[in-house]
């Protein structure tokens, strides 16, 4: 079967079995690797994208379930990088304000939970919550964080949302 | 990558429940069961997949008279997100916030919870206390299925292997509470140790009217708990009906030992959290 889908903001097209995971996708046949799998069962949230804006785990989205979607992936965060897709030239790193912040509060530490919670984090922004602790910690609730390290992100997220350069589009 | 079965699409429910009845292919709705269920490692995984994402029929929420009707596919986000079911069901509203967390809620849906059949389906306490309808269908037809009826076994319901779950019928009655209460490991990613809801008519003087009593975790199945229930029906919420239901609950079920929880821990919790909500209900 053939899927379409709207990945960082570019069409694409493929042909894979219906039920290979959206992670794998991702991952294996877009080459958009920044997207990490943790546990695969839905429990850790590395793998969070985002689907129509909403945060998703991609180990539990079936393709077909995605056709006709619109995916955005931590290589979709910053404007200027396009879409992250091989074929790209390899634009200057400008950062998403969100990534800015998890760098300026030292909010990552080995890394691995990081594109998760960046996403989780994204939809958050985007929703327009109040982002108050309680609403943040809500927020990351499905991303775990085995260094720890979750004071830092979510003063990341904080920060982020109280930036006037945030514009909100998820 | 994990095993990857064939899956058809279908765009109509129609279609979706022929494909069904000729093939017995394994449904799969928002995914957050299933798909960890297939892998292979829990047993032989299914030879086909019919994905139901796509059943628009299976969407919406509608108020119809005394009834409020969610489609199967009606995510815990929508549930959390709808002003008539925050209004005519908050109970439900409060159990869809305890499962899993944004990734799991905007994905996993009330016919998966329902049809996944676990005995700790958060949801599954607030329909039986409900007293909701589950209706199903085939190419045979519809039928309407209580909850009580429903769950009949260890993750076994009263589906016949060609029925999908259509849709929730929950009865609105604005005289009758419903109480919720989740205990689990944390707040957010955990399976429930015990899961339970409470719900009665206001009868002032006369006492609580048509209790009832429903419980998740501690059974093979989501289950009412008769004798308790009976046990407080007329009754006021007082600090002696609370002592004597804790007591009667906890001699009523029989929960296990399993890796998320001890069948003692899961009495004596059952019995406190029944007590503390009739001593909210109360008060006092």
């Amino acid at each position: 079967m053939s899927y379409r889908l709207l990945v960082n903001g570019d069409p694409v097209e493929i042909d894979v079995p219906g039920m290979r995971r959206l992670l794998d996708v991702l991952r294996e046949d877009l080459g958009l690797t920044g997207t990490k799998e943790g546990c695969g069962e839905g429990e850790c949230g590395a793998c969070s994208v985002l689907l129509d804006g909403d945060v998703v785990d991609s180990c539990l989205v079936p393709i077909c379930q995605a056709d006709g979607h619109v995916i955005r992936t931590v290589e979709g965060l910053a404007p200027a990088s396009g879409s992250g897709l091989p074929s790209e030239t390899a634009a200057s790193p400008q950062l998403d304000p969100l990534q800015a912040a998890f760098l300026e509060t030292g909010g990552a530490q080995c890394g691995i939970c990081t594109p998760g919670m960046l996403m989780a984090g994204q939809a958050f922004l985007a929703s327009g919550a109040d982002p108050t602790d309680e609403a943040i910690r809500e927020a990351i609730a499905g991303n775990l964080c085995r260094c720890t390290g979750y004071t830092k992100i979510i003063e990341a997220i904080a920060l982020a949302a109280a930036r006037p350069s945030f514009d909100g589009v998820g | 990558m994990p095993y990857e079965p064939p899956v058809e699409s279908p765009m109509h429910l129609r279609d979706a429940l022929a494909i069904l009845a000729s093939e017995g292919s394994r449904p799969i709705a928002g995914g957050t069961d299933v798909m960890v269920q297939i892998t292979g490692e829990l047993g032989p995984p299914p030879e086909r997949m019919l994905d139901l994402w796509h059943l628009q029929e299976l969407r919406g929420i509608a108020l119809t008279g005394n009834t409020l009707s969610l489609g199967a596919l009606t995510t815990y986000t929508e549930i959390r997100r709808s002003g008539r079911c925050r209004e005519h069901a908050p109970a439900l509203v409060e159990a869809a916030a305890t499962i899993g967390a944004a990734q799991i809620q905007n994905r996993g849906t009330l016919g998966g919870n329902i049809a996944n059949a676990s005995p700790a389906g958060d949801t599954l306490p607030v329909l039986l206390a409900m007293d909701a309808e589950i209706v199903v269908g085939s190419l045979r037809g519809e039928r309407s299925i209580p909850a009580r009826a429903f769950w009949t076994g260890y993750r076994e319901t009263a589906l016949a292997p060609d029925e999908l779950v259509l849709r929730v019928l929950l009865p609105t009655d604005p005289e009758r509470r419903v109480r919720f209460r989740k205990v689990g490991t944390r707040r957010a990613q955990a399976i429930s140790k015990v899961v339970m809801a409470l719900s009665w008519r206001d009868g002032s003087s006369a006492g609580w009217q048509d209790v009832r009593l429903a419980l998740g975790s501690v059974a093979d199945r989501p289950i009412r708990a008769k004798e308790t229930e009976a046990m407080l029906e007329g009754r006021l919420p007082t600090q002696a009906t609370a002592d004597r239901a804790a007591a009667s609950i906890a001699a009523e079920i029989h929960p296990i030992d399993d890796v998320r929880s001890t069948a003692a821990y899961r009495r004596a919790v059952t019995a406190r959290v029944l007590h503390r909500l009739i001593r909210d209900a109360g008060g006092w």
